[in-house]
């Protein structure tokens, strides 16, 4: 079941005037950011079917770059985004895509800053909740509104049982779990949404494990 | 978890608990929280939503100028005394009208179940509340019975004007009330099941066709429509009336109709009222300004 919560329903608290445009594409933005761990200096939007076609009238432009900026959906501070990025010297630039999506409220956000970047693409599902569809070429299905480590590491044997004997050690439970890889023995990613945040030390220690190259997370 | 509304009705059935009290049990099953951050947490929507009743009773303009005012004036009319349709409903269009115009101004809202059609509720809600007098728990327990037929509706069909067209918003919006009128009214689970159905099979087809890609016109007014249709059907439940189709039935037939209907009238501003020649001529004029101001 794609929807788990009444709040999902009755919610979110936002600033108007769409959930699937404004609040949702706020989160994708968000997600983004949290990802990618620190903000980033430049962030090149793809913008596909009904986010496209409408997202001037429905501030979806200024929700992304609110989320860019970790602006949460009831955040007023959502209006005058565009101009907070400029003056954080954050480059935006927006591009009306025609390409199919499998989805209509599809954005693909590339962003980093001169020394690293990253490439997420999210939908919007509806009443302002969104999946995080795909991170640097990975297929993947992630709330993006739960916390969650993501995990870049190689494929081996014993990967990821170390990654999850490490959370089961900090008494962290599992809510959700994916892996992917591009193909065998190559890069791989693994995405576990936890029900509670993950701490540093946990991070430290995940980030120590064998075969794994890169981890971050998304807190709540 | 219940998956449609058969399974919703016989939960609340087989422990004689309310559709509410269902919702409120699984929230706090599930996620593993108490009942007073279940509670409290509804408690802060019903806030927001109260706040932008009030903020939109007083008046207030988008900014690209296409809309506002109008729940003042529906308020200053009823003050008159001769309305036709009564004041009950009325009240109802006018806080519902109230909530999409402080949303179209990009103000706080909660989502109901989305922006867009987020004045259905509360329009039921704080109306209905003048002749029924409820406790402010009560209130929040219209929201979680509102939530749990929006869930079924999420998880079967879609809450998106993206995906199912104005009916899967609205459509789920008015009928969602429709059920939590029923049950704040004294009616049986069924009843609410009944008045959601009936809601619902009303709103069936309406398109999603946003002038400039705005969640304006034709936005606010269907929402207006959605609250009283809401009450109206209400009524009728509790009169006795049920729907010859199932209300999970229903449900399936609003997803395959906004499967079926065209990308032009889901949420693209490309056809329906958009494509007119003044929804053409609204939609160059404001980002002809836009464009202007830059």
């Amino acid at each position: 079941m794609k929807y788990q919560s009444v709040f999902d329903i009755i919610g979110p608290v936002m600033v108007g005037p769409s959930s699937s445009h404004t609040a949702g594409a706020a989160r994708i933005g968000r997600a983004a950011r949290l990802i990618f761990g620190i903000e980033p200096t430049w962030a090149t939007v793809h913008l596909y079917g009904s986010f496209a076609k409408t997202y001037r009238g429905h501030g979806t432009d200024l929700a992304i770059a609110g989320g860019l900026l970790g602006y949460d959906t009831d955040d007023d501070r959502i209006r005058f985004a565009l101009e907070t990025a400029e003056k954080h010297n954050m480059k935006i630039e927006f591009i009306e895509d025609t390409a199919a999506t499998e989805h209509p409220n599809t954005a693909r956000i590339k962003l980093g800053t001169k020394d690293s970047s990253m490439e997420l693409v999210g939908i919007s599902i509806g009443g302002g909740k969104v999946e995080i569809t795909e991170l640097n070429g990975f297929e993947l299905r992630m709330s993006g509104n739960k916390p969650a480590i993501l995990i870049m590491h190689n494929d081996r044997f014993g990967a990821i049982a170390s990654v999850t004997q490490i959370l089961a050690q900090h008494e962290i439970n599992i809510a959700h779990m994916e892996v992917s890889r591009k193909d065998v023995g190559k890069d791989a990613l693994m995405v576990i949404e936890t029900d509670q945040n993950v701490d540093d030390d946990v991070m430290q220690v995940l980030e120590k494990a064998s075969h794994i190259n890169r981890v971050s997370r998304l807190m709540n | 978890m219940f998956r449609n509304v058969a399974e919703l009705l016989e939960q609340a059935n087989a422990d004689s608990i309310s559709i509410s009290e269902v919702m409120i049990r699984q929230e706090m099953d599930i996620h593993q929280r108490s009942r007073e951050e279940v509670m409290g947490q509804m408690e802060r929507n019903l806030q927001i939503m109260e706040e932008a009743v009030e903020r939109g009773l007083k008046g207030v303009t988008s900014h690209s100028g296409l809309t506002g005012n109008d729940a003042v004036l529906l308020q200053q009319y009823m003050a008159k005394g001769n309305t036709l349709s009564g004041h009950l409903l009325l009240d109802a269009v006018s806080k519902a009208v109230a909530t999409n115009e402080v949303n179209a101004a990009m103000g706080m809202i909660c989502a109901t179940p989305t922006a867009g059609s987020a004045g259905c509720v509360p329009g039921a809600l704080f109306a209905v509340k003048e002749r029924l007098n409820p406790t402010r728990e009560q209130m929040v327990h219209f929201l979680f019975t509102a939530g749990a037929f929006g869930f079924v509706v999420a998880n079967n069909a879609s809450i998106s004007g993206a995906e199912g067209g104005c009916q899967a918003e609205v459509g789920s919006a008015a009928a969602m009330a429709s059920a939590a009128v029923v049950e704040m009214a004294g009616g049986t689970p069924e009843q609410s099941a009944e008045a959601f159905a009936i809601t619902l099979k009303n709103m069936l087809g309406l398109v999603c066709d946003p002038v400039a890609g705005l969640v304006e016109v034709p936005c606010i007014k269907r929402n207006a429509a959605g609250a009283s249709n809401a009450i109206v059907s209400a009524d009728m439940a509790l009169a006795g009336i049920t729907s010859r189709i199932p209300c999970d039935e229903v449900i399936g037939a609003m997803y395959r109709i906004g499967k079926s209907m065209p990308s032009a009238l889901r949420e693209t501003a490309e056809g329906g009222l958009a494509a007119t020649p003044t929804g053409r001529r609204l939609a160059d004029m404001i980002y002809g300004i836009t464009k202007g101001k830059e």
